[in-house]
Protein backbone atom coordinates (compact mmCIF):
# COMPACT_ATOMS: atom_id res chain seq x y z
CA UNK A 1 0.00 0.00 0.00
CA UNK A 2 1.58 3.40 -0.92
CA UNK A 3 2.18 5.97 2.00
CA UNK A 4 -0.64 8.07 0.35
CA UNK A 5 -3.13 5.40 0.65
CA UNK A 6 -2.28 4.47 3.81
CA UNK A 7 -2.55 8.16 4.97
CA UNK A 8 -6.31 8.03 3.63
CA UNK A 9 -7.35 5.18 4.69
CA UNK A 10 -6.22 6.32 8.28
CA UNK A 11 -7.64 9.55 8.07
CA UNK A 12 -10.77 7.93 6.50
CA UNK A 13 -10.68 5.40 9.82
CA UNK A 14 -10.38 8.61 12.00
CA UNK A 15 -13.50 10.77 10.73
CA UNK A 16 -15.39 7.35 10.35
CA UNK A 17 -15.07 6.60 14.17
CA UNK A 18 -15.64 10.22 15.02
CA UNK A 19 -18.89 10.57 12.70
CA UNK A 20 -20.06 6.99 14.57
CA UNK A 21 -19.29 8.40 18.28
CA UNK A 22 -19.05 11.82 18.11
CA UNK A 23 -17.19 11.42 21.15
CA UNK A 24 -14.53 14.57 20.57
CA UNK A 25 -17.04 16.67 18.74
CA UNK A 26 -19.33 16.75 21.74
CA UNK A 27 -16.45 16.92 23.93
CA UNK A 28 -15.41 20.11 21.79
CA UNK A 29 -18.98 21.65 21.22
CA UNK A 30 -19.31 22.10 24.71
CA UNK A 31 -16.17 23.46 26.03
CA UNK A 32 -15.89 25.71 23.24
CA UNK A 33 -19.36 27.08 24.55
CA UNK A 34 -18.52 26.79 28.13
CA UNK A 35 -15.21 29.22 27.16
CA UNK A 36 -17.78 31.32 25.34
CA UNK A 37 -19.87 31.73 28.14
CA UNK A 38 -17.23 32.07 31.21
CA UNK A 39 -15.34 35.18 28.82
CA UNK A 40 -18.54 36.68 29.16
CA UNK A 41 -18.83 35.99 32.61
CA UNK A 42 -15.45 37.11 33.05
CA UNK A 43 -15.34 40.81 31.00
CA UNK A 44 -18.65 41.87 31.42
CA UNK A 45 -21.37 41.37 28.14
CA UNK A 46 -21.90 45.28 28.15
CA UNK A 47 -18.53 46.47 29.33
CA UNK A 48 -17.13 49.17 27.08
CA UNK A 49 -14.43 48.87 25.19
CA UNK A 50 -11.34 51.18 26.06
CA UNK A 51 -9.95 52.02 22.02
CA UNK A 52 -13.17 52.50 20.35
CA UNK A 53 -16.45 54.14 21.09
CA UNK A 54 -19.90 52.39 20.71
CA UNK A 55 -18.43 48.79 20.97
CA UNK A 56 -17.83 46.49 23.92
CA UNK A 57 -14.83 45.23 25.55
CA UNK A 58 -15.91 41.60 24.08
CA UNK A 59 -16.31 42.63 20.87
CA UNK A 60 -12.91 44.34 20.90
CA UNK A 61 -11.22 41.76 22.60
CA UNK A 62 -13.00 39.02 20.59
CA UNK A 63 -10.59 38.22 17.77
CA UNK A 64 -8.08 37.11 21.08
CA UNK A 65 -10.45 35.80 22.55
CA UNK A 66 -11.67 33.13 19.51
CA UNK A 67 -8.12 32.00 19.31
CA UNK A 68 -8.09 31.17 23.18
CA UNK A 69 -11.23 28.95 22.29
CA UNK A 70 -9.91 27.72 19.84
CA UNK A 71 -6.91 26.46 21.34
CA UNK A 72 -7.97 25.07 24.18
CA UNK A 73 -10.97 23.08 22.95
CA UNK A 74 -8.65 21.79 19.96
CA UNK A 75 -6.30 20.53 22.62
CA UNK A 76 -9.17 17.82 23.99
CA UNK A 77 -9.20 16.63 19.53
CA UNK A 78 -5.59 16.59 19.47
CA UNK A 79 -5.01 14.75 23.02
CA UNK A 80 -7.64 11.84 21.71
CA UNK A 81 -6.71 11.34 18.70
CA UNK A 82 -3.91 9.14 19.62
CA UNK A 83 -5.64 8.18 22.92
CA UNK A 84 -8.08 6.04 20.88
CA UNK A 85 -5.50 4.37 19.23
CA UNK A 86 -3.84 3.45 22.41
CA UNK A 87 -6.87 2.21 23.97
CA UNK A 88 -7.81 -0.45 20.95
CA UNK A 89 -4.21 -1.49 20.78
CA UNK A 90 -3.97 0.57 17.24
CA UNK A 91 -1.03 2.20 18.07
CA UNK A 92 1.00 -0.93 18.01
CA UNK A 93 -0.36 -2.20 14.90
CA UNK A 94 0.59 1.27 13.54
CA UNK A 95 3.98 0.94 14.03
CA UNK A 96 4.65 -2.52 13.03
CA UNK A 97 3.29 -1.80 9.46
CA UNK A 98 5.57 -1.38 6.77
CA UNK A 99 6.58 1.47 5.02
CA UNK A 100 7.50 5.85 6.39
CA UNK A 101 5.95 6.82 9.23
CA UNK A 102 5.19 10.22 7.72
CA UNK A 103 2.03 9.09 6.47
CA UNK A 104 1.09 8.11 9.63
CA UNK A 105 1.47 12.05 11.01
CA UNK A 106 -0.16 13.06 7.35
CA UNK A 107 -3.13 11.37 7.74
CA UNK A 108 -3.53 11.78 12.10
CA UNK A 109 -2.72 15.68 11.04
CA UNK A 110 -5.42 15.97 8.02
CA UNK A 111 -8.05 14.16 10.47
CA UNK A 112 -7.20 16.57 13.57
CA UNK A 113 -7.47 19.61 11.20
CA UNK A 114 -10.73 18.43 9.52
CA UNK A 115 -12.03 18.20 13.33
CA UNK A 116 -10.88 21.71 14.01
CA UNK A 117 -12.08 23.06 11.06
CA UNK A 118 -15.44 21.70 11.76
CA UNK A 119 -15.12 23.34 14.89
CA UNK A 120 -14.35 26.34 14.34
CA UNK A 121 -16.70 26.59 11.72
CA UNK A 122 -19.17 26.51 14.88
CA UNK A 123 -17.09 28.29 16.87
CA UNK A 124 -17.20 31.29 14.90
CA UNK A 125 -20.52 32.29 14.10
CA UNK A 126 -21.94 31.32 17.49
CA UNK A 127 -19.17 33.90 19.30
CA UNK A 128 -20.11 36.09 16.46
CA UNK A 129 -24.13 35.91 17.62
CA UNK A 130 -22.99 36.36 21.38
CA UNK A 131 -20.83 38.81 21.59
CA UNK A 132 -23.44 40.67 18.60
CA UNK A 133 -20.17 41.17 15.66
CA UNK A 134 -21.31 41.61 12.71
CA UNK A 135 -18.71 39.42 10.01
CA UNK A 136 -20.92 38.61 7.27
CA UNK A 137 -18.55 40.02 4.21
CA UNK A 138 -15.37 39.08 6.40
CA UNK A 139 -15.83 35.74 6.73
CA UNK A 140 -13.94 34.27 3.29
CA UNK A 141 -10.77 36.18 5.01
CA UNK A 142 -11.73 34.52 8.33
CA UNK A 143 -11.99 31.28 7.28
CA UNK A 144 -8.53 31.69 5.48
CA UNK A 145 -6.56 32.90 8.19
CA UNK A 146 -8.36 30.23 10.83
CA UNK A 147 -7.29 27.84 8.40
CA UNK A 148 -3.69 28.97 8.65
CA UNK A 149 -3.48 29.23 11.84
CA UNK A 150 -5.04 25.69 12.28
CA UNK A 151 -2.72 23.88 10.09
CA UNK A 152 0.59 25.36 12.53
CA UNK A 153 -1.90 23.94 15.60
CA UNK A 154 -2.87 20.83 14.52
CA UNK A 155 1.10 20.29 12.90
CA UNK A 156 2.42 20.75 16.15
CA UNK A 157 -0.53 18.93 18.38
CA UNK A 158 -0.20 16.39 16.34
CA UNK A 159 3.38 15.69 16.67
CA UNK A 160 2.98 16.60 20.44
CA UNK A 161 -0.13 13.96 20.95
CA UNK A 162 1.98 11.15 19.64
CA UNK A 163 4.89 11.81 21.73
CA UNK A 164 2.82 12.12 24.85
CA UNK A 165 0.14 9.06 24.39
CA UNK A 166 2.21 6.65 26.40
CA UNK A 167 2.46 8.94 29.53
CA UNK A 168 0.67 8.95 32.78
CA UNK A 169 0.01 12.80 33.17
CA UNK A 170 -0.53 13.39 28.75
CA UNK A 171 -3.45 15.28 29.97
CA UNK A 172 -1.11 17.97 31.60
CA UNK A 173 1.86 17.19 29.38
CA UNK A 174 0.48 17.88 26.17
CA UNK A 175 -0.79 21.82 27.13
CA UNK A 176 2.91 22.42 28.86
CA UNK A 177 4.73 20.98 25.88
CA UNK A 178 2.20 22.80 22.84
CA UNK A 179 1.44 25.91 24.10
CA UNK A 180 5.51 27.70 23.93
CA UNK A 181 5.63 26.65 20.31
CA UNK A 182 2.15 27.68 19.82
CA UNK A 183 3.47 31.20 20.75
CA UNK A 184 4.07 32.45 17.12
CA UNK A 185 1.12 31.21 15.75
CA UNK A 186 -1.36 32.67 18.57
CA UNK A 187 0.98 36.18 17.69
CA UNK A 188 0.33 35.75 13.86
CA UNK A 189 -3.41 34.32 13.75
CA UNK A 190 -4.46 36.68 16.25
CA UNK A 191 -3.11 39.86 14.74
CA UNK A 192 -4.12 38.87 11.54
CA UNK A 193 -7.86 38.06 12.51
CA UNK A 194 -7.62 41.52 14.18
CA UNK A 195 -6.89 43.17 11.03
CA UNK A 196 -10.03 41.21 9.37
CA UNK A 197 -12.18 42.35 11.69
CA UNK A 198 -11.25 46.11 12.51
CA UNK A 199 -9.92 47.03 9.19
CA UNK A 200 -6.32 47.24 7.82
CA UNK A 201 -5.32 50.94 7.77
CA UNK A 202 -1.70 50.08 6.89
CA UNK A 203 -2.49 46.77 4.19
CA UNK A 204 -0.48 44.83 6.95
CA UNK A 205 -2.83 41.92 6.06
CA UNK A 206 -0.45 40.36 3.49
CA UNK A 207 2.43 40.38 5.67
CA UNK A 208 1.03 38.70 8.71
CA UNK A 209 -0.90 35.56 6.31
CA UNK A 210 2.56 35.16 4.80
CA UNK A 211 4.61 35.25 8.70
CA UNK A 212 2.01 32.51 9.37
CA UNK A 213 2.68 30.41 6.45
CA UNK A 214 6.27 30.46 7.18
CA UNK A 215 5.55 29.58 10.54
CA UNK A 216 3.40 26.65 9.23
CA UNK A 217 5.89 25.48 6.74
CA UNK A 218 8.63 25.44 9.55
CA UNK A 219 6.39 23.22 11.89
CA UNK A 220 5.54 21.40 9.40
CA UNK A 221 8.69 20.37 8.11
CA UNK A 222 10.52 20.09 11.53
CA UNK A 223 7.76 17.44 12.49
CA UNK A 224 7.27 15.64 9.70
CA UNK A 225 11.08 15.52 9.99
CA UNK A 226 11.69 13.92 13.34
CA UNK A 227 7.73 12.44 13.77
CA UNK A 228 9.00 8.65 13.08
CA UNK A 229 11.04 9.02 16.57
CA UNK A 230 8.08 10.70 18.35
CA UNK A 231 5.76 7.93 17.40
CA UNK A 232 8.35 4.82 18.45
CA UNK A 233 7.67 3.17 21.77
CA UNK B 1 38.28 46.76 11.74
CA UNK B 2 40.91 45.10 12.88
CA UNK B 3 39.37 45.13 16.25
CA UNK B 4 36.20 43.52 15.19
CA UNK B 5 37.94 40.65 13.54
CA UNK B 6 40.12 40.09 16.36
CA UNK B 7 36.15 39.84 18.39
CA UNK B 8 34.90 37.72 16.14
CA UNK B 9 37.78 35.34 15.80
CA UNK B 10 37.76 34.63 19.88
CA UNK B 11 34.07 34.17 20.14
CA UNK B 12 34.24 31.99 17.57
CA UNK B 13 37.15 30.24 19.09
CA UNK B 14 35.07 30.10 22.05
CA UNK B 15 31.68 28.73 21.05
CA UNK B 16 33.03 26.24 18.95
CA UNK B 17 35.72 25.69 21.78
CA UNK B 18 32.44 25.15 24.25
CA UNK B 19 30.44 22.69 21.60
CA UNK B 20 33.49 20.91 20.83
CA UNK B 21 34.01 20.15 24.17
CA UNK B 22 30.55 19.09 25.38
CA UNK B 23 30.16 16.88 23.00
CA UNK B 24 33.30 15.15 23.41
CA UNK B 25 32.54 14.08 27.15
CA UNK B 26 30.38 11.80 25.47
CA UNK B 27 33.68 9.43 24.81
CA UNK B 28 35.77 11.02 27.61
CA UNK B 29 36.47 8.38 30.58
CA UNK B 30 35.65 8.91 33.92
CA UNK B 31 38.79 10.06 35.09
CA UNK B 32 39.08 12.63 32.78
CA UNK B 33 35.71 14.01 32.93
CA UNK B 34 36.71 14.57 36.69
CA UNK B 35 40.06 16.15 35.76
CA UNK B 36 38.54 18.48 33.07
CA UNK B 37 35.55 19.46 35.41
CA UNK B 38 38.59 20.45 38.12
CA UNK B 39 40.27 22.65 35.73
CA UNK B 40 37.28 24.32 34.31
CA UNK B 41 36.19 25.27 37.90
CA UNK B 42 39.48 26.74 39.08
CA UNK B 43 39.42 28.93 35.85
CA UNK B 44 36.42 29.97 36.47
CA UNK B 45 36.31 30.67 40.13
CA UNK B 46 39.70 32.78 39.19
CA UNK B 47 38.26 34.69 36.18
CA UNK B 48 35.06 35.34 38.56
CA UNK B 49 37.03 36.62 41.14
CA UNK B 50 38.72 38.84 38.47
CA UNK B 51 35.49 39.59 36.92
CA UNK B 52 34.01 41.06 39.96
CA UNK B 53 36.40 42.96 41.28
CA UNK B 54 36.68 44.61 37.78
CA UNK B 55 33.19 45.53 37.37
CA UNK B 56 31.99 46.08 40.93
CA UNK B 57 35.23 48.16 42.29
CA UNK B 58 37.38 49.19 39.36
CA UNK B 59 34.87 50.49 36.82
CA UNK B 60 33.38 53.60 37.38
CA UNK B 61 29.88 54.43 37.83
CA UNK B 62 27.72 54.73 34.54
CA UNK B 63 26.69 58.30 33.53
CA UNK B 64 23.22 57.70 33.92
CA UNK B 65 22.16 54.80 36.03
CA UNK B 66 25.08 55.44 38.56
CA UNK B 67 25.85 52.31 40.34
CA UNK B 68 22.81 50.23 39.77
CA UNK B 69 24.44 49.12 36.19
CA UNK B 70 26.47 46.89 37.90
CA UNK B 71 23.78 44.11 37.29
CA UNK B 72 24.62 44.01 33.97
CA UNK B 73 28.17 41.98 34.82
CA UNK B 74 25.66 39.32 36.13
CA UNK B 75 22.78 39.92 33.55
CA UNK B 76 24.25 39.82 30.03
CA UNK B 77 26.73 36.80 30.86
CA UNK B 78 23.80 34.83 31.96
CA UNK B 79 22.30 34.74 28.64
CA UNK B 80 25.62 33.67 27.22
CA UNK B 81 25.18 30.71 29.62
CA UNK B 82 21.76 29.97 28.70
CA UNK B 83 22.57 30.30 24.74
CA UNK B 84 25.21 27.84 25.40
CA UNK B 85 22.73 25.39 27.70
CA UNK B 86 20.08 25.36 25.08
CA UNK B 87 22.46 24.84 21.90
CA UNK B 88 23.96 22.19 23.14
CA UNK B 89 21.03 20.35 24.21
CA UNK B 90 19.86 20.80 21.14
CA UNK B 91 22.71 19.40 19.35
CA UNK B 92 23.57 16.52 22.19
CA UNK B 93 19.59 15.51 21.26
CA UNK B 94 19.96 15.51 17.87
CA UNK B 95 23.44 13.44 18.08
CA UNK B 96 21.27 11.06 20.25
CA UNK B 97 18.62 10.69 18.35
CA UNK B 98 21.23 9.44 15.30
CA UNK B 99 23.28 7.23 17.29
CA UNK B 100 21.47 6.39 20.49
CA UNK B 101 24.31 6.75 22.80
CA UNK B 102 22.84 7.56 25.91
CA UNK B 103 25.83 9.68 26.89
CA UNK B 104 24.05 12.32 24.92
CA UNK B 105 21.19 12.47 26.81
CA UNK B 106 23.41 13.08 30.12
CA UNK B 107 24.90 15.41 27.96
CA UNK B 108 21.49 16.93 27.12
CA UNK B 109 19.86 16.92 30.11
CA UNK B 110 22.88 18.34 31.68
CA UNK B 111 23.11 21.26 29.23
CA UNK B 112 19.31 22.20 29.80
CA UNK B 113 18.62 22.37 33.01
CA UNK B 114 22.36 24.73 33.67
CA UNK B 115 20.74 26.71 30.85
CA UNK B 116 17.47 26.95 32.48
CA UNK B 117 19.42 27.99 35.65
CA UNK B 118 21.42 30.78 33.33
CA UNK B 119 18.01 31.82 32.17
CA UNK B 120 15.94 31.76 35.40
CA UNK B 121 18.93 34.12 36.57
CA UNK B 122 18.62 36.55 33.32
CA UNK B 123 15.11 37.28 34.01
CA UNK B 124 15.55 37.48 37.70
CA UNK B 125 18.39 40.51 37.37
CA UNK B 126 16.59 41.44 34.35
CA UNK B 127 13.68 42.30 36.47
CA UNK B 128 16.26 43.72 39.31
CA UNK B 129 17.81 46.01 37.15
CA UNK B 130 14.64 46.97 35.11
CA UNK B 131 12.48 48.21 38.33
CA UNK B 132 14.56 51.20 39.18
CA UNK B 133 15.79 52.10 35.06
CA UNK B 134 12.80 51.43 33.40
CA UNK B 135 10.42 51.83 36.11
CA UNK B 136 8.92 48.21 35.39
CA UNK B 137 9.58 44.59 36.40
CA UNK B 138 8.45 43.34 32.94
CA UNK B 139 7.73 44.57 29.75
CA UNK B 140 6.57 42.17 26.59
CA UNK B 141 9.50 43.42 24.74
CA UNK B 142 10.58 40.91 21.93
CA UNK B 143 13.86 40.06 24.21
CA UNK B 144 12.41 39.67 27.77
CA UNK B 145 9.16 37.16 25.70
CA UNK B 146 11.49 35.26 23.81
CA UNK B 147 13.90 34.46 27.04
CA UNK B 148 10.62 33.66 29.05
CA UNK B 149 9.20 31.16 26.20
CA UNK B 150 12.93 29.66 26.58
CA UNK B 151 12.45 29.28 30.15
CA UNK B 152 9.11 27.47 29.49
CA UNK B 153 10.20 25.16 27.01
CA UNK B 154 12.73 23.86 28.98
CA UNK B 155 11.29 23.80 31.76
CA UNK B 156 8.56 21.74 30.16
CA UNK B 157 11.61 19.09 29.09
CA UNK B 158 12.53 19.11 32.93
CA UNK B 159 9.25 18.28 33.66
CA UNK B 160 8.56 15.71 30.75
CA UNK B 161 11.90 13.94 32.15
CA UNK B 162 10.17 14.03 35.48
CA UNK B 163 6.98 12.19 34.21
CA UNK B 164 8.79 9.28 32.04
CA UNK B 165 10.52 5.93 33.75
CA UNK B 166 12.05 3.95 30.77
CA UNK B 167 15.45 5.60 30.37
CA UNK B 168 15.54 5.33 26.33
CA UNK B 169 11.73 6.11 25.62
CA UNK B 170 12.49 9.07 28.44
CA UNK B 171 15.81 10.17 26.19
CA UNK B 172 13.56 9.68 23.16
CA UNK B 173 11.29 12.38 24.14
CA UNK B 174 13.43 14.66 25.58
CA UNK B 175 15.34 14.69 22.68
CA UNK B 176 12.35 15.65 20.06
CA UNK B 177 10.95 18.22 22.86
CA UNK B 178 14.65 20.05 23.07
CA UNK B 179 14.95 20.23 19.30
CA UNK B 180 11.94 21.47 18.45
CA UNK B 181 12.04 23.58 21.21
CA UNK B 182 15.33 25.11 20.39
CA UNK B 183 14.01 25.49 16.78
CA UNK B 184 10.99 27.55 18.12
CA UNK B 185 13.48 30.36 19.60
CA UNK B 186 14.17 32.12 16.56
CA UNK B 187 10.56 31.92 15.22
CA UNK B 188 9.33 33.40 18.45
CA UNK B 189 12.08 36.20 18.67
CA UNK B 190 10.90 37.49 14.99
CA UNK B 191 6.97 36.38 15.16
CA UNK B 192 7.31 39.17 18.63
CA UNK B 193 9.28 41.81 17.27
CA UNK B 194 6.68 42.18 14.17
CA UNK B 195 4.06 41.99 16.11
CA UNK B 196 5.66 45.27 18.59
CA UNK B 197 7.07 47.14 15.86
CA UNK B 198 4.28 49.50 17.15
CA UNK B 199 6.00 50.34 20.07
CA UNK B 200 9.48 51.48 21.26
CA UNK B 201 11.66 48.72 21.52
CA UNK B 202 13.57 49.30 24.47
CA UNK B 203 17.59 49.50 23.73
CA UNK B 204 20.35 48.41 25.77
CA UNK B 205 22.72 51.22 27.25
CA UNK B 206 25.64 51.88 25.29
CA UNK B 207 28.50 50.81 27.13
CA UNK B 208 31.14 52.69 24.72
CA UNK B 209 33.44 53.71 28.44
CA UNK B 210 36.19 51.04 27.56
CA UNK B 211 37.18 49.76 31.46
CA UNK B 212 33.06 48.67 31.34
CA UNK B 213 33.61 46.94 28.18
CA UNK B 214 36.55 44.66 29.68
CA UNK B 215 34.92 44.47 32.89
CA UNK B 216 31.93 42.70 31.05
CA UNK B 217 34.03 40.64 28.72
CA UNK B 218 35.71 38.86 31.95
CA UNK B 219 32.33 38.35 33.25
CA UNK B 220 31.35 36.74 29.79
CA UNK B 221 34.49 34.44 29.37
CA UNK B 222 33.86 33.84 33.84
CA UNK B 223 30.41 32.76 33.01
CA UNK B 224 31.56 30.34 29.97
CA UNK B 225 33.73 28.78 32.16
CA UNK B 226 31.61 28.49 34.82
CA UNK B 227 29.14 27.02 32.62
CA UNK B 228 31.56 24.29 31.01
CA UNK B 229 32.16 23.32 34.69
CA UNK B 230 28.83 23.09 35.59
CA UNK B 231 27.93 21.37 32.59
CA UNK B 232 31.41 18.67 33.66
CA UNK B 233 29.85 17.91 36.69
CA UNK B 234 26.13 17.98 36.17
CA UNK B 235 26.70 15.67 33.32
CA UNK B 236 28.85 12.94 35.23
CA UNK B 237 26.23 13.17 37.79
CA UNK B 238 23.58 12.01 35.39
CA UNK B 239 25.81 9.55 33.81
CA UNK B 240 26.14 7.86 37.15
CA UNK B 241 22.90 7.84 37.94
CA UNK B 242 21.94 6.74 34.49
CA UNK B 243 24.15 3.89 34.12
CA UNK B 244 22.71 3.05 37.96
CA UNK B 245 19.50 3.35 36.61
CA UNK B 246 20.57 0.89 33.43
CA UNK B 247 21.92 -1.57 35.34
CA UNK B 248 19.06 -2.18 37.60
CA UNK B 249 16.76 -2.10 34.60
CA UNK B 250 18.65 -5.19 33.42
CA UNK B 251 18.77 -7.15 36.32
CA UNK B 252 14.94 -6.50 36.91
CA UNK B 253 14.34 -7.79 33.50
CA UNK B 254 16.99 -10.68 33.63
CA UNK B 255 15.67 -11.59 37.44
Amino acid sequence: MSDVRRALALIGKDLTTERRSKAAFNAMAFFAAMVLFIFSFALGPDAPGMVTAGQTLLQYLWPGLLWVAIFFTGILALGRSFQVELDSGGLEALRLYPGDKKAIYAGKLVANLILLSAMELLLIPVSAVLYNIDLWDKIPALLGVTLLGSVGFAAVGTFYAALTANLRAREVMLPVLLFPILVPVVVAAVKATTLIVRGDPMAEMWTWLRILGLIDVVLLTVCTLTFEFAIED
Amino acid sequence: MLETLILVVAISVIVFGVIGYSLSLVRMPEQATRRWGTVMGIAALALLVLGFFLGLVWAPPERIMGDVYRIMYIHFPSWAGTGAGYLIAFLASVFYLKSRNMNYDYVALAAAEIGLLFNVTGLITGAFWGRPTWGVYWTWDPRLTTTAIMAITFGGYLVLRAFMDDPESRARAASLVAIVGFVNVPIVYFSVRWWRTLHQVQSSPQTVDSPIVWALRTMMIAFVLLFVFMLTRRYLLARIRGEEEMEAVRLEVAG
